[in-house]
């Protein structure tokens, strides 16, 4: 088990970061003019920053080693935009807050998707069934800035219940809003990824063994059935984790909530190039360190890949 | 389904006889009277099993033969009540003074399991992949018989050993992928056996087998039978594992019995030019040169959607006539037996008893006399 | 001792078995129906038009390609005129606004075909963009096989394990914003979903018992690839190049409510939503009909992609 961890993690998840650092460094060099040199406007200190920075009188090779080496560090540079700070400062300021938004959003859309794909899969072609896969058929749709205004519209402004922005180092009441529609999306994917698994497995020869066993229903469900069924779901949380950050730019923006995806959001409006590409890179790496997470995952619930 | 089927009127007063002509034991272990099962398709109902009776005693076989689709699977789910939720059973199936086509789920499971078990066609696909085989098998002791854990696994282990799977302490660790198919369908046996049912029902249980594995199971089902006196319901399409196992047959063709009665007479004589096909279509060991040709039926298995008016059969009979598009009544005849065929049964036994190749060894004496 | 020979007046039943059925003409005329063969495609395209939602898809998404294209040509008002005298108006049939006017006072219904006109091309070309690349690499990685597949396939994996939307801004704060470059990086980004699946079909195809024994029979690598392979994956392109249409289109509105994508005086669905999301309490309708635009264009496209699976999907028939 250990050897499969430290395999993922050293000989499919660094590499993969080494190609994403690689690629983007090597990218954003091909832009016209050279990334950092267009900025006239810029002020000469903040050129003078950038020019050592990014050691722009060396080589290209020499350029790339020393930003690895920033980045092996932890440093992502200045920010062009506000002066005073580094992309470090900002981000780590952000982080929690996306954190904290990201992490509920992603346990609500969990928790709620699979509890009504298995209710829908249980009394499937009833009523139940038809109303939670028709709800889930829209949130599928249902792109989160048109959903955002419209529960802006009705909880803020109409019943004034709930603000409609800010974020206020996260009171529950602050967070309602922005996991709603953050996660509103992933709840029903994963509500339709669970019924239709459910549905399979609860047709399979090994439910049927188990039934003829004479085996209660609710305890099939739960020794037999759910873990089959969870698995396309484990599949779909590396996807469903990258959505919600990127979903994140677009909640945190229209809310108001400084966490990264409005950093982010910022700094490509702003032409902040080391905040864009820092942001890029940080996200990658928590990317791919989640989807290691969740094949290790797989492989202690599913035996056959455990042993192989 | 598109054309009538005419309930047969020739059957014997229902309780005066056994399904097989015998009178029927008060004891009769298990007693099915015309269960039929439908299946709700977008296409249309099907009917998957039709007016199907017999009756079982305690410790006796009764093999169900029949290609794929005559419905003899059919009638082992909706015995066990494990039909898919578009199929629904009825008539009557009566075990130990209960209907169990009319008992709740939860009366159900009382009986499945403890008292009627069942084995499957397909190993691989039969046990759970997720859970040890220790698991699987402990927890039918553990729900029916109360055990706790360790007593269970004991139990379990014991199983395992008459079903000749060595080591069998370590084989419970271990995950159905780590067994192969003949050993997994050893390890479903000692699942169904774990409480010593009354009633085994064995639906194609070494189809999915390699030869001198189905064999080995055929024994071994056989010696089980011996030892735990359980009455076996075997399912097949293969008559040269029911002319080893069984006493009675029951021949199935499109969710109808085309013939049945007790398996040696069956053998000897086929009284239904399907139950002939079928003798013929087994390659036999034990039969003089000339006659080792295997002769087809003709055609494919029906399709229930779009069956014939009249006998099911007639479309690949090489005896029908006319008359065959009229349903053929289920009539009975000689020593408990029944056929639904219009053709006299002195018509297809002239040319049967000329080259007609009896299915049994053990009854290679009564064909010889015959010839 | 036994032979058939003893009997040459009653035939064995080996014989009768052997010898051709007598003939039941009330029969054999009820059955023969239900054997003729249907082909692949008209199969298909049966079940296609049997889906009633599919079916009513297509139709309001032909409507509204219409719409698009040429409904704005009755109007009086250029996409980029503000209107000062009507400026945040509400819908009305007196001025002309049919759909109201924005801040500036611009129409809102020929910029929500306008905007539809520009969010269906980015959604078709990205997936044009995003298809080609797809089938070629799937393509390629599943016939040559072996080595080549897998590091190809490991590539794509790597590809796949990041969020491309925070690569294509990234690509898009150092390029500019042009709307060329929108296509090109979405589609460019978009492509790895298909390239698995036609890569799998691919795979499984090549050992499908039907290519083995064209092979056997001496088929040309050409003819197989044309009569065997081609046909068998394009339902399958066909059904995923429908659904990447609507993914296409919302990754667009994406870019464009954040700013990022098409700049103004153009416009697309998601640059109204942005605007309309803004002034959502003093005028809904703003909101209200580029997102009822999208949202039904997005559910058409989902329900004809599902419709042509279920029809092309040789498992249930």
């Amino acid at each position: 088990m250990l050897k499969l961890i430290l395999r993922r993690l050293l000989l499919e998840a660094l590499p993969t970061l080494l190609v994403l650092v690689t690629v983007t460094f090597f990218l954003i060099r091909l832009a016209p003019g050279g990334p950092f040199s267009s900025e006239a406007n810029m002020p000469p200190e903040v050129m003078a920053a950038i020019a050592a920075k990014y050691r722009l009188n060396q080589p290209a090779w020499q350029q790339y080693l020393g930003y690895l080496a920033d980045l092996a560090r932890g440093d992502f540079g200045p920010s062009f935009k506000y002066k005073d700070f580094t992309v470090n400062d900002l981000v780590w300021a952000a982080v929690p807050v996306s954190f904290r938004l990201g992490l509920m959003a992603f346990v609500v859309a969990v928790v709620v998707g699979i509890a009504a794909g298995v209710t829908a899969a249980l009394r499937q072609n009833s009523w139940v069934d038809y109303s939670v896969m028709g709800i889930a058929m829209i949130g599928v749709v249902l792109p989160n800035f048109v959903l955002a205004p419209v529960l802006a519209l009705v909880f803020a402004i109409g019943l004034k219940w709930l603000p409609a922005g800010g974020w206020e180092g996260g009171k529950l009441i602050y967070v309602v809003l922005p996991v709603a529609v953050l996660c509103q999306h992933y709840i029903s994917v994963i509500a339709r990824i669970t019924r239709g698994s459910m549905i399979e497995v609860l047709g399979s020869p090994f439910i049927r063994t188990a039934r003829a066993k004479g085996l209660p229903a609710g305890y099939i469900l739960r020794r037999h059935a759910l873990r089959p069924a969870l698995l396309p779901v484990i599949s779909y949380l590396g996807p469903a984790f990258v959505g919600i950050i990127t979903g994140s730019v677009v909640v945190e923006t229209f809310f108001g909530i400084p966490g990264i995806g409005q950093l982010f959001v910022n700094g490509a409006l702003n032409r902040d190039y080391p905040m864009v590409l820092g942001l890029t890179i940080l996200i990658g790496a928590l990317t791919i360190f989640f989807n290691a997470v969740v094949h290790i995952l797989y492989g202690f619930i599913d035996p056959r890949i455990r042993i192989h | 389904m598109d054309h009538p089927h005419a309930p047969s009127r020739s059957q014997p007063p229902k309780g005066a006889l056994g399904g097989f002509g015998r009178p029927r034991a008060a004891s009769a272990l298990l007693d099915v009277r015309n269960l039929n099962v439908r299946f709700a398709t977008p296409e249309g109902e099907v009917a998957a099993v039709n007016d199907l009776s017999f009756s079982l005693q305690e410790g006796e076989s009764l093999g169900i033969v029949g290609e794929s689709g005559s419905g003899k699977s059919q009638t082992a789910f909706a015995l066990m009540g494990l039909l898919a939720r578009n199929g629904r059973a009825t008539g009557e199936v009566l075990y130990g003074g209960a209907n169990l086509l009319a008992l709740s789920e939860a009366e159900l499971n009382t009986r499945r399991g403890a008292e009627i078990a069942m084995i499957y066609q397909d190993p691989m696909t039969a046990l759970n992949p997720y859970l040890t085989v220790g698991d699987q098998l402990t927890e039918v002791l553990r729900f029916h018989k109360g055990l706790d854990r360790k007593a269970a696994l004991a139990e379990s282990a014991r199983m395992l050993d008459a079903v000749k799977i060595a080591e069998s302490k370590k084989r419970l660790t271990m995950y159905p992928h780590e067994f192969s198919g003949g050993m997994r369908q050893r390890v479903v046996i000692a699942m169904a056996l774990l409480c010593r049912p009354k009633l085994l029902i064995a639906d194609e249980p070494t189809t999915a087998l390699d030869v001198t594995v189905q064999a080995q199971i055929l024994r071994l089902l056989q010696d089980l039978r011996r030892d735990f006196r359980t009455a076996v319901i075997m399912i097949t399409h293969d008559l040269g594992v029911v002319a080893g196992v069984c006493d009675q047959v029951l021949v199935m063709y499109a969710g109808r019995v085309m013939e049945q009665g007790p398996a040696e007479a069956l053998f000897a004589q086929p009284s239904h030019p399907y139950t002939m096909g079928l003798l013929h279509a087994v390659p036999r060991m034990d039969q003089p040169h000339g006659s080792d040709r295997l002769a087809t039926i003709p055609g494919n298995p029906p399709n229930l959607l779009a069956l014939p008016p009249g006998c099911p059969f007639a479309p690949r009979c090489v005896e029908r006539d006319t008359a065959c598009l009229a349903p053929a009544p289920l009539t009975a005849f000689g020593e408990g037996r029944r056929r639904a065929c219009h053709r006299p049964l002195e018509q297809l036994c002239d040319t049967d008893a000329t080259a007609a190749p009896a299915a049994d060894s053990a009854q290679a004496s009564d064909r010889r006399v015959a010839t | 001792m036994h032979s058939p020979s003893h009997a040459p007046s009653a035939p064995t039943l080996v014989e009768r078995l052997a010898r051709p059925l007598p003939p039941l003409p009330g029969l054999d005329d009820t059955l023969s129906h239900s054997i003729r063969g249907r082909s692949l495609w008209a199969d298909a395209r049966r079940r296609f038009l049997r889906n009633r939602a599919a079916l009513a898809s297509l139709v309001i998404l032909t409507v509204i390609v219409l719409l698009c294209a040429f409904g704005a040509l009755p109007s009086p008002h250029a996409f980029d005129e503000p209107d000062f005298d009507n400026m945040h108006v509400a819908p009305a049939t007196d001025t002309a606004h049919w759909f109201g006017t924005d801040n500036l006072g611009r129409d809102l219904y020929v910029r929500t075909l306008l905007g539809g006109r520009i969010s269906l091309m980015v959604g078709a070309l990205g997936a044009l963009v995003a298809v080609l690349i797809g089938t070629l690499y799937g393509a390629t990685a599943g016939f040559l096989g072996g080595k080549t597949d897998s590091v190809m396939m490991r590539f794509l994996e790597i590809l796949a394990s990041f969020p491309v939307m925070f690569l294509v801004i990234l690509l898009m704060t150092f390029f500019g914003r042009e709307l060329w470059l929108i296509f090109l990086a979405i589609g460019a980004v978009s492509w790895l979903d298909m390239a698995r699946i036609v890569r799998g079909q691919t795979l499984s195809l090549k050992r499908k018992e039907f290519v083995e024994a064209a092979r056997v029979c001496g088929v040309s690598r050409w003819g197989i690839i044309t009569r065997h392979i081609v046909p068998n994956v394009l339902g399958i392109v066909a059904v995923y190049a429908t659904l990447l249409v609507p993914s296409m289109i919302l990754f667009e509105s994406f870019l464009s409510y954040l700013g990022l994508g098409v700049q103004e005086p153009m416009t697309s669905w998601g640059a109204l939503l942005e605007q309309g999301a803004k002034s959502i309490e003093a005028a809904p309708w703003e909101l209200g009909f580029p997102a009822a635009f999208l949202i039904t264009t997005l559910f058409c496209f989902n329900f004809i992609g599902d419709g042509l699976r279920d029809a092309l999907d040789p498992k249930d028939r």
